[in-house]
């Protein structure tokens, strides 16, 4: 298995998750990880940049000769009114955001297609349904991250790789530790379930998606706390 | 510098393995005039796509760099390096001097 932005946050969670799982677990980060864990692998690597990324799969197809599951968990955002947004920012989200998933699914579906089987979740988030203000590039950018799913569903279906989304609301990590409170608030009251998401809801969506027998599944996107 | 015919020879290993699940009359000749796509191609997209990502796994297990053949140059040429066998392994070549 391999997990992206696995530095803290969600992406730590995931491989703490399925290490104790059993899973053998390769992850990146752009920076190193302040954690050991058995059947767990580190590489530094930006999500975006090709070269490295190719060495990362390089290396995964030469040590462990296949890759069953992909999670695409890597992501900015950066909670900005549009006209003060710089250009800079919008283009670092949508590399890290969207090239990045596309390259990784790119690669992944390489490694899986041998094999004729993988499972390839992306992630999505709420503030795409609900049209967050604030957050126009974040939103946009996992917009174009559902219809890479869609789109890329259908294209490595004949190789018997399933690809979805997940699509968590706020959880408590560093990527909302800037967002005001009131903001916080209004958004979680858009929610059918008014409560922050936890890890245990995401790692509850990605075991249904990568289960041997979602092989019917791909193509779906699945809004956490009720939003559609 | 990468000798040419290594790199026919690891094409032919792709092409073995695209052709080992094809009935006898659909299976690609393993020589450098051999059409892989366009007019008179024997591949179809999907062929195409096997033939290439086998390619490039045996060129990085034969001289242990990845490479990405479908590059924007490739996909950019007036002369596409897929028309061919021998093209496509002029086109390896050229990379793999590059990166090497």
């Amino acid at each position: 298995m391999l997990i992206t932005g696995t530095r803290k946050g969600i992406g730590k969670y995931l491989v703490e998750y399925y290490t104790a799982k059993g899973y053998q677990v390769v992850g990146c980060s752009r920076g190193t990880v302040d954690y050991q864990l058995e059947n767990y692998r580190h590489f530094c690597a930006d999500v975006a940049d090709e070269p490295t990324i190719k060495q990362m799969f390089a290396a995964v197809r030469k040590e462990y000769g296949r890759l069953d599951v992909l999670l695409n968990n890597a992501g900015i955002a950066s909670m900005n009114h549009v006209l003060l947004t710089p250009l800079q920012t919008v283009h670092n989200i949508l590399n890290t955001n969207v090239v990045g998933t596309f390259l990784l699914c790119r690669e992944a579906a390489k490694l899986m297609r041998r094999r004729g089987y993988g499972r390839i979740v992306n992630f999505a988030t709420v503030a795409t349904p609900l049209k967050l203000e604030g957050e126009a590039v974040y939103a946009a950018s996992k917009a174009a991250v559902v219809s890479l799913t869609e789109v890329l569903a259908r294209e490595l279906a004949e190789f018997g790789i399933t690809v979805n989304a997940v699509g968590p609301t706020p959880v408590q990590t560093d990527l909302i530790r800037s967002v005001p409170q009131e903001k916080m608030d209004s958004l979680i009251a858009r929610q059918a379930i008014r409560r922050l998401g936890e890890f245990r809801d995401i790692s509850n969506v990605t075991d249904f998606f990568i289960r041997p027998d979602s092989d019917f599944v791909t193509g779906q996107v699945l809004y956490l706390g009720g939003v559609s | 510098m990468v000798e040419k015919n290594q790199i026919l020879q690891v094409i032919y290993d792709a092409i073995d393995e695209v052709n080992a699940p094809l009935p006898e009359t659909r299976r690609l000749e393993k020589s450098p005039e051999t059409v892989l796509f366009g007019q008179g191609g024997q591949l179809d997209s999907l062929g195409l796509v096997n033939l290439v990502v086998i390619t490039e796994e045996n060129v990085e297990d034969a001289f242990d760099v990845p490479i990405n053949i479908a590059d924007q140059r490739a996909m950019s040429q007036k002369n596409s390096p897929f028309r061919t066998v021998d093209t496509l392994a002029d086109y390896i070549v050229m990379l793999l001097d590059e990166n090497l």
